[in-house]
């Protein structure tokens, strides 16, 4: 259960999609002119990384990873089909996203109407083959998982475009310099909310399965106040050996983002 | 430019200055911002979305007439899919370290905006030598301000160029840190590539009043 709390909000604070890793940079900078498209849009992508996301989990599993194929017999044992991922994950997206695109229209008209232009755009959206990717290459383990990756990336996403969306209505009633309006404040906007982002990264730091329960709650909150940035979890290791000596601190290396 | 008309050499030299994918189209930002921390990071994914651009758009000019226009983004992935494939292996056969620093960026040129947006405004529509000429465009500016991101970050950020101690040795306080100068480690980190990016629109745009978005 703890680790599925810690990947939620460490995927949608710490390895924000769009803040730290710069996944779906397109539609976030394109569509985030208002907020109604962009809560549109974040939604849509909330939604298509959750079913993406484990099915290609499965496929990963059983199909592709070396020696997944194991399930057919002994002598399927060797074979090593990663080099096909690619290709079978974005088919996957692709389709699932031409799937989601008709049930919602059948079942929910409205939900269509609003989601509607922007899910084919979303196939081609690198979040979610991206969310499919890093579920690869971080070797996520079980199904439960994977599911909550792809449920909690998509929400970080949706924070993220939320965020700006909001902040460029503001925006226009404010003098930028004329060569940096619309594009280039944008970016450095990101930029600056990213440098934001950074200071969660000693978020969970002491959450870590050396400590007990009750260390984790009482530890917690005064990091969150602290909110320093990555050193914090530098920090937390020496107070914790300052308090007591004997124990071993909670594994600092993993909490420090990559 | 003999070979080429006028025309043609525009479709090769526009997308380098006034129609840049990254600054003026908005197309393909994701890679743009997450490997340049390294300049021989930047100049590889370059060459890759070079590649698999310029063979990209013309296999799918060559198809435009027989791909029914309700599955052609299915096709079209397929097709980059292939190419983004073939630049895996030969990175992971004959650069392993450098593909490593890469890791998923590789795969994600299948959905970087800039292949699927000029397959669609221009492959769908114009013939293979046409189309073979607007992709090696369009990859250059990209690459171009790819190169550039990755210059400035790698230069400022770890006083190196290419791995190349140009500014001097950190440690042993030779050139440029005798001074007293410091590497900004700042600069590798990611937001600064958002903000390099920007400045780089602010430059373009003081330079050429005529791209100033209206707020």
């Amino acid at each position: 259960m703890l680790e599925h709390i810690e990947l939620f909000f460490k995927s949608i604070f710490i390895d924000n999609m769009v803040f730290a890793t710069f996944l779906g940079m397109c539609s976030y900078l394109a569509v985030s002119k208002k907020v109604t498209t962009a809560v549109g849009l974040g939604a849509a992508v909330i939604f298509v990384l959750a079913v993406t996301v484990p099915l290609n989990w499965i496929l990963d599993q059983y199909l592709l990873r070396d020696g997944a194929l194991a399930w057919l017999g002994p002598e399927y044992a060797d074979y090593n089909l990663s080099f096909l991922s690619f290709i079978l994950f974005i088919a996957t997206i692709a389709t699932m996203v031409q799937l989601v695109e008709i049930v919602v229209e059948k079942f929910s008209p409205s939900l269509y109407n609003s989601l509607g232009i922007f899910l084919p755009l979303i196939a081609v959206n690198c979040a979610i083959l991206g969310g499919s990717l890093f579920m690869q290459s971080r070797d996520i383990q079980t199904l439960g998982l994977a599911f909550n990756y792809g449920l909690s990336s998509g929400i970080g996403w949706f924070l993220a475009i939320l965020a700006i969306a909001a902040i460029r209505e503001k925006i226009r009633y404010s003098n930028v310099p004329a060569p940096l309006r619309g594009l280039g404040i944008t970016f450095i906007i990101t930029g600056l909310m990213a440098i934001g982002f950074m200071s969660f990264g000693g978020m969970l730091t002491g959450g870590d399965e050396a400590a007990p329960q009750e260390e984790v709650v009482a530890v917690a909150p005064t990091q969150d106040m602290s909110g320093l940035t990555i050193d914090a979890a530098q920090q937390d290791t020496t107070q914790k050996e300052n308090e007591t000596v004997q124990e071993d601190s909670p594994a600092s290396d993993n909490q420090i983002n990559e | 430019m003999g070979i080429l008309s006028k025309k043609d050499a525009a479709l090769i030299l526009d997308p380098l200055a006034d129609n840049n994918p990254i600054t003026i189209q908005v197309l393909g930002i994701c890679s743009a911002l997450a490997i340049t921390a390294e300049l021989e990071a930047s100049i590889v994914m370059a060459v890759s979305v070079l590649f698999v651009m310029g063979m990209g758009n013309v296999v799918i000019s060559l198809m435009r007439n027989i791909i029914p226009s309700k599955i052609r983004i299915i096709v079209q992935l397929v097709v980059v899919a292939t190419l983004v494939i073939v630049v895996d292996q030969v990175l992971k056969a004959f650069a392993y370290e450098l593909s490593k620093t890469l890791s998923v960026f590789v795969g994600l040129i299948i959905t970087n905006c800039i292949i699927m947006g000029r397959f669609e405004a221009f492959a769908l529509a114009n013939g293979p030598k046409r189309s073979f000429l607007d992709g090696i465009g369009n990859a250059a500016g990209y690459g171009f301000i790819l190169i550039v991101i990755g210059f400035f970050r790698e230069l400022l950020g770890s006083g190196t160029l290419l791995g190349i101690k140009v500014l001097g040795d950190p440690i042993e306080k030779t050139g440029l840190y005798a001074f007293g100068y410091e590497n900004n480690g700042f600069m590798l980190l990611s937001p600064m590539a958002l903000i390099v990016v920007g400045l780089i629109i602010w430059v373009q745009r003081s330079r050429n009043p005529a791209l100033i978005e209206e707020n």
